[in-house]
């Protein structure tokens, strides 16, 4: 199949351009009549978003999402490449769970699904999942997700193992320990009498996974970083360099604490959304490079898991049709970062660390790519999402970077064209 | 004036007129109170529900009694005999309540800000009776009163509130309320129990018992919440009354017209002895009669403001 988009404005510069497909790849221009023909009308195109951290809730929490909503949402967000944590039910740990999950994302999916397979067995923190059966099977990654790997110990065992498989480990750095509560331990906390969370919970694993990594001289990927001090960390580890890679999601750079007055559970989340100057260390840690990527951790919940009592209900938010904007709308327009460094943390630099080989726009990749309208603000509406989930703070927020058109393997997986 | 709100969700949400205005309005309600006949006609024709997920004799029984006196139908819910016990969710069972043509329903939950999530979703007014360790608004209130009745004002009073601030939903909202009405109010207790960044609400911690009683207008003890001890926060009962009770040594350090105030139900020989408890200076007991008529203000306040609308 050929496909022509007209009027593209590759990474928004220069002139608009003819933009060609060809059997699913990126094409040098060819005379040959096209099956398809979009103008975009000199909207952006970028290679493909590549989400390194989501949950898509399938297999056993189809309520709140699968496969097919999920991965219709991502392309509706520029997404081409998704890759779905392991805390599905039954817990993606063995062969056949990844393999079940590859091939209904091959039927039903409207975005390639790269599963992170669990680090250990059932997230029990206690043995080695079947990390080499799963790598055969697709997975692109290990972690324990929302489980964090407790004892320092097996977090070790995991890194060596995963090593000798040419894995990356990507650990949700939280120390239970120290961690029960419902939101940013904080003045705010206190005010609202809901226990906090410390950064402390997350940095004390941070620093854990560090000395690890550098004891072994083997890498490890910080999920969801979210506070200045633990940014520092990683900033020194690099500088020494230790092969830590870390990620952090679009709230934690447009949203603070704050989010949370009034008892708003669509502000809670894990890490929970921190002080001012946490986001501001976060927007200064991706500005330097700190920080590689931008993940959504899109975590789609059901009304009933959130529409209760702020302490009780589930943590997470949903991220897709979100995360660009917010990064357009936060970062580039406001002059912290660059159109193309953004497109960088949210393309390149996953697949580099996850090692997909996508990401870029040159001839004979993938034909993973999406357009953007960068010019006109819209408001975002929580009742046009694609997602079976409504949890998202930012129904009603004015943002700029609107997806228009994506195209993954050289199928339509998102238009709006007008 | 009117209150704002609908609901009477905690302090933080009032501003000082308005906890002002509850203030002026209970001075007339501990006169119907205290007189012999009590019964009033300004909830006749209107329906006040207690729902209380949480234990309580006093904050349950004024609200009921204040509603009674003032001629409301009322009538309670406690979750051990209701459907609350079969799984119903907070917010099922609110409806339920609220569809029953209620007009105020007085909610106690153990999760801070339930009252905040239900309220939006009801046409009752909702009123906060303990949220967890967020507020207790009309606990404030009564303690403001109280000090107010002593003192004629509490603007530049020195209040010591001590003991398990981490916990209390009372510091919180008297703390909150008493800085908006011009006093100066001192906190202290174990440092595991003084909880990150609580001077930010305007408050000073102090570094002693002695330091927090000093020159003090009224002293306030809390209860040590033994059910709400997730942690250890101290090592033992013994060693709290040892370093962290209110004892009569400390007390003498404050200014000799000073009260002893407390939230009740009180542990005694834990947050203070019994001599202090009974001593003359302590207003415990007419905190308890201030709760009832404090209540029928907040009541009175409400339905005045639905009758407007």
């Amino acid at each position: 199949m050929n496909i022509l988009i007209k009027n593209a404005r590759l990474m928004n510069e220069g002139d608009p351009v003819d933009f060609y497909i060809r059997d699913g790849r990126i094409s040098k221009p060819f005379d040959e009549p096209c099956d398809r023909t979009y103008d975009v009308g000199g909207a952006a195109l970028f290679p493909g978003l590549i989400d390194a951290h989501c949950h898509l809730r399938d297999p056993g929490y189809e309520y709140k999402e699968d496969i097919e909503s999920g991965t219709k949402s991502a392309a509706k967000g520029g997404y081409t490449s998704v890759c779905p944590m392991p805390n599905t039910n039954p817990v993606c740990d063995n062969a056949a769970v990844v393999s079940s999950i590859v091939s209904k994302s091959k039927q039903v999916g409207s975005a390639n699904v790269f599963p992170i397979g669990a680090a250990s067995k059932g997230l029990n923190s206690k043995e080695l999942a079947e990390i080499g059966l799963m790598k055969d099977a697709g997975i692109v990654a290990v972690s324990n997700d929302g489980l964090p790997v407790e004892t320092s110990d097996l977090m070790r065992k995991v890194m060596e193992y995963a090593g000798a498989f040419d894995l990356i480990v990507m650990d949700h750095c939280e120390d239970k320990s120290i961690s029960e509560g419902a939101m940013n331990e904080g003045a705010l906390s206190t005010r609202m009498g809901l226990r906090g969370i410390p950064t402390l919970a997350e940095n004390i694993m941070i620093g854990r996974d560090i000395q690890i990594a550098e004891y072994l001289g083997l890498p490890v990927h910080v999920c969801h970083v979210s506070n200045r001090a633990g940014i520092q960390l990683i900033r020194d580890a690099k500088a020494r360099g230790v092969k830590v890679t870390a990620e952090t999601c679009p709230h934690y750079f447009s949203l603070t604490e704050e989010a949370c007055e009034g008892f708003d559970t669509n502000a809670k989340m894990s890490p929970p959304l921190r002080a001012e100057d946490d986001r501001q260390a976060v927007i200064e840690g991706l500005a330097d490079g700190t920080i590689d990527i931008i993940v959504t951790d899109h975590a789609p919940h059901h009304q009933d898991d959130k529409q209760i009592e702020f302490s009780l209900a589930l943590n997470g938010i949903v991220g897709f049709e979100t995360a660009f904007s917010l990064g357009y709308t936060h970062l580039v327009r406001t002059g912290r970062l660059s159109l193309k460094h953004l497109v960088e943390c949210m393309a390149k630099r996953p697949s580099d660390i996850l090692k997909l080989g996508r990401g870029t726009l040159d001839i004979g990749a993938p034909a993973d790519i999406t357009c953007f309208d960068l010019e006109n603000a819209y408001v975002f509406d929580k009742d046009k999402m694609l997602s079976k989930a409504r949890n998202t703070p930012f129904h009603g927020h004015e943002l700029f970077g609107k997806c228009v058109l994506t195209i993954t393997g050289g199928r339509t997986t998102y238009e709006e064209l007008r | 004036m009117t209150l704002r709100s609908k609901d009477l969700l905690g302090i933080n949400e009032m501003t000082a007129e308005e906890i002002t205005e509850i203030l002026d309005t209970a001075e007339m309600m501990k006169r119907v109170l205290t007189s012999g006949n009590k019964k009033t006609s300004h909830l006749q024709g209107k329906s006040v529900i207690t729902l209380f997920y949480e234990n309580s004799t006093r904050t349950r029984l004024s609200f009921e009694l204040a509603s009674k006196y003032m001629g409301s139908a009322s009538a309670n819910i406690s979750t051990s005999g209701s459907s609350v016990n079969k799984g119903e969710s907070l917010l099922d069972t609110v409806r339920t309540i609220d569809m029953m043509a209620t007009d105020i329903i007085i909610m106690r939950h153990n999760q801070s800000g339930a009252p905040h999530f239900i309220a939006p979703f009801l046409k009752a007014s909702v009123v906060n009776a303990g949220d967890g360790m967020n507020e207790h608004p009309t606990q404030a209130l009564l303690d403001m009163f109280t000090m107010r009745e002593r003192f004629g004002t509490l603007e530049g009073l020195k209040v010591a509130i001590c003991g398990d601030i981490y916990h209390s939903r009372v510091a919180r909202s008297n703390t909150l309320g008493l800085t908006k009405l011009g006093a100066k109010v001192f906190l202290y207790g174990p440092p595991t129990m003084l909880p990150i960044g609580i001077k930010e609400m305007g408050c000073t911690v102090a570094k002693s018992l002695d330091e927090a009683v000093e020159g003090a207008d009224a002293v306030m003890g809390l209860r040590v919440q033994l059910e709400r001890q997730s942690k250890s926060l101290f090592p033992s009962v013994a060693e709290y009354s040892k370093y962290f009770s209110i004892l009569p040594d400390t007390l003498a350090r404050a200014k000799p017209t000073a009260i002893i105030m407390h939230p009740g139900p009180c542990n005694h020989g834990v947050e203070l002895p019994t001599v202090v408890y009974e001593s003359p200076q302590s207003l415990i007991n007419e905190q308890v009669t201030n709760g009832v008529a404090v209540r029928m203000a907040v009541l009175y306040l409400l339905i005045a403001r639905r009758n407007q609308q």
